[in-house]
């Protein structure tokens, strides 16, 4: 009887959204009540188009790789001799390198991940003018590539573990689960920019700018150990704080202890920008193929 | 069964001119909006002055039923290729509702979604699935569409490397196997070579009329609309004005509609110009069968006059007044006289006073397209009074539209600049 009155209930909902039985009612202001099942739909447009950018960017094979490993490297040198050599940083019972790789690693990624999620509509400027699909799988699909890069910067930390003859703590299988804030936090703000960025170009520079700076306020070079007890809450206003400390911990183990009010903070702001930024940008995208 | 119900569509576009698309701007406008607001909390929100509104389409409402083939057509900026995007989703309609039945493709540039690096096979996957298909579609297609397009040799090649005319193939024979119940297609024929055009005609025709699937075609090419539609819509500045199922006559009174403004059809003499003792030219232009000045574009069967007037104050026996006609793409078809008319030597007419000639513009023999008839006045072999092609010249023009005959397999504009009446018969 309940499945009964659900099935009634549920077609009451479907004859009113379509008069006579039409697959798609195209109104002004009509956000698509089923995103989620049109995402669906299209999943596999989104595994084509990350498939696309990950097969362009790595087309040129060596220069593609080769890139991925040089950036990082340089940046862990550089870190490594300015923070730990002149600043003489504490390195927290980790050699120094390792200390900023575990740091270069989450950082690389979610930079990556959230210019390429910014640009990602001005790049896929021609399709969106011309065919319809969701448009927030091209900010989405576009983060894949930074998922390889990734996966390319982490064997180069094994790597440089084995080469220091550094064991890995045991919560290193908890890896994975510090991916997501970050995830999180780029596609928020990815979803902002790009959506900001079809009508405003200044954006486009705006965006390597800003990470410059949120590098550099951010604990890559160091550990965020040495910020002063009573700052370190609002210090982990910045997702990537979290994040950030959360690779260390997982890497360094209990040699650094986890802020847990402040990887929480971390974890809401990111929660936060995500939300806001899908938001804005589901606002925004009717009006797309207008502007770009 | 309904696929497509319109109803009261509008589409309006905000012309910012060329302002906003700064973010200074915007900072701007937000701190003088605030401030305002600041002042006087009450006061209603409106538009800034430097925006116009421009609609685009405006109370717009038709309906189409399944296994339509709609021919929508109208110049440039009627609107038509907003309707379509509003139909396939890519720009939101600012009033009324589109109900669709079905899975809607739209066609509105081949090749969308390229990419030059990838390789012909990658890019068949990508552009399809970016188009709607599945990959099990995709994959059941793929030789079909490999075989269509004609590249096979070159699959495993970026499509960077492939001629412009290979990409077009490779890109339409991927569309053609869309299997949507609706299609819609914008001029995506008006590229690739006469043979290709063909192939492709031929195979929406396939998909029309043998699957039964819904099409918008808009298109600017009349033979294509009369071959492939059952139906004609018209649009004018966003508005509808006619839909009819008699598509020869929707055809005609868009061509009627279309007597664009840079076709002169008759040319009067200001006053003082080529102010010539021999031939002073008056009026140089184009009647129909009834003397009424040029109003439409002409048929290949219709009757077409040019007419001269002129005054002569010093009668010349060497006179000649004709007119030279001109391609669209400015070759010289043809001269011709009022002296061509002498059977024998001496027997011509000397013009005197004030004259009128007419001649019948030979539309038989003249292929489709924009003629342009420059005045041409000398006395032979002395002097030019009127010399065409100059650039000067009193010059009217006129539009020859196709198709030439009614043969379904005269369709598209034959090459050459002649085409000749029917002569052919079965003996």
């Amino acid at each position: 009887m309940l499945h009964f009155g659900i099935r009634t209930k549920l077609k009451k909902i479907i004859m009113r959204a379509g008069d006579e039985n039409f697959d798609l009612i195209i109104e002004p202001n009509r956000t698509t009540a089923d995103f989620l099942r049109e995402l669906i739909k299209y999943r596999e447009l989104f595994f084509f188009m990350a498939w696309r950018d990950i097969l362009v960017r790595y087309k040129q094979t060596v220069v593609g790789i080769a890139w991925s490993v040089i950036r990082p490297l340089l940046s862990m040198i550089i870190f490594t001799v300015i923070f730990g050599r002149v600043a003489n940083m504490p390195n927290e019972g980790a050699p120094y390198p390792i200390l900023v790789f575990s740091a270069l690693l989450p950082w690389g990624y979610f930079s990556n991940s959230m210019q390429l999620s910014a640009a990602s509509l001005l790049h896929g400027g021609a399709m969106i003018s011309k065919i319809y699909f969701p448009r927030i799988i091209l900010p989405v699909a576009s983060v894949f590539v930074a998922v390889v890069d990734f996966l390319i910067s982490f064997v180069m930390l094994c790597g440089l573990m084995l080469i220091y003859g550094y064991m890995p703590s045991p919560l290193f299988f908890l890896l994975p689960i510090f991916f997501i804030p970050a995830t999180m936090t780029a596609l928020g703000f990815g979803f902002w920019f790009s959506a900001i960025g079809v009508k405003y170009r200044d954006f486009q520079y705006i965006t390597p700018f800003l990470l410059q700076m949120g590098m550099y306020i951010s604990p890559v070079g160091f550990s965020s150990s040495v910020i002063p007890d009573k700052w370190r809450l609002i210090y982990s206003l910045n997702p990537i704080v979290g994040v950030i400390d959360g690779f260390r911990w997982c890497i360094q183990g209990t040699s650094v202890s986890l802020y847990v009010p402040g990887f929480i903070i971390s974890i809401i702001v990111s929660i936060i920008i995500f939300i806001y930024g899908m938001k804005f940008f589901r606002a925004t995208e009717k009006s797309f193929a207008d502007y770009i | 069964m309904l696929a497509i119900k319109v109803e009261n569509l509008g589409k309006r576009y905000l012309l910012r001119h060329q302002r906003h698309q700064r973010l200074y701007d915007l900072l701007g406008d937000y701190v003088h909006r605030i401030s305002r607001r600041l002042k006087n909390p009450l006061a209603e929100r409106s538009k800034p002055a430097n925006v116009e509104e421009f609609w685009a389409l405006r109370e717009l409402s038709f309906n189409v039923e399944q296994g339509d083939r709609i021919g929508i057509v109208g110049h440039n900026g009627a609107g038509k290729s907003t309707l379509l995007k509003v139909l396939s989703r890519i720009t939101d309609p600012t009033e009324g509702r589109i109900s669709l039945k079905g899975r809607v493709s739209s066609l509105l540039e081949v090749g969308t979604g390229f990419h030059p690096d990838l390789t012909g096979r990658e890019n068949i996957y990508l552009n399809a699935s970016i188009l709607g298909m599945r990959r099990n579609e995709i994959k059941r297609n793929f030789d079909a569409i490999v075989d269509f397009s004609g590249v096979e040799k070159f699959l495993d090649t970026p499509i960077k490397r492939y001629s412009s005319g290979m990409q077009v193939r490779l890109a339409f024979a991927i569309a053609a196997h869309l299997t949507s119940e609706i299609l819609i297609v914008d001029e995506v024929l008006a590229v690739g070579d006469m043979e290709f055009q063909k192939k492709c005609m031929g195979k929406m025709d396939e998909i029309s009329h043998k699957e039964g699937r819904t099409i918008l075609f808009v298109s600017h090419n009349m033979g294509a609309v009369l071959q492939l539609c059952k139906r004609v819509i018209c649009m004018e500045k966003g508005h509808l004005t006619l839909d009819t199922n008699d598509v020869n006559e929707g055809v005609q009174k868009y061509l009627a509609m279309s007597s664009s403004a840079n076709l002169v059809s008759e040319w009067k003499n200001p006053g003082n110009l080529y102010d010539d003792e021999n031939f002073k030219p008056l009026r140089f232009g184009l009647y129909d069968v009834y003397g009424n000045p040029l109003s439409a574009s002409v048929r290949h069967n219709d009757k077409l006059y040019v007419e001269i007037e002129g005054e002569v104050k010093e009668p010349a026996q060497d006179l000649c007044v004709g007119y030279a006609m001109h391609s669209q793409q400015g070759t010289l078809l043809f001269w011709t006289y009022q002296s061509d008319q002498a059977e024998s030597k001496n027997e011509l007419p000397v013009l005197n006073g004030h004259v009128c000639l007419r001649s019948r513009v030979p539309l038989e023999v003249l292929n489709t397209g924009e003629k342009r008839l420059d005045l041409s006045i000398n006395l032979y072999n002395k002097k030019w009074i009127v010399q065409p092609g100059s650039g000067e010249q009193p010059k009217i023009s006129f539009n020859l539209e196709g198709p030439l005959n009614p043969s379904p397999y005269c369709v598209l504009r034959r090459s050459g600049d002649f085409a000749i009446d029917n002569n052919w018969k079965l003996i």
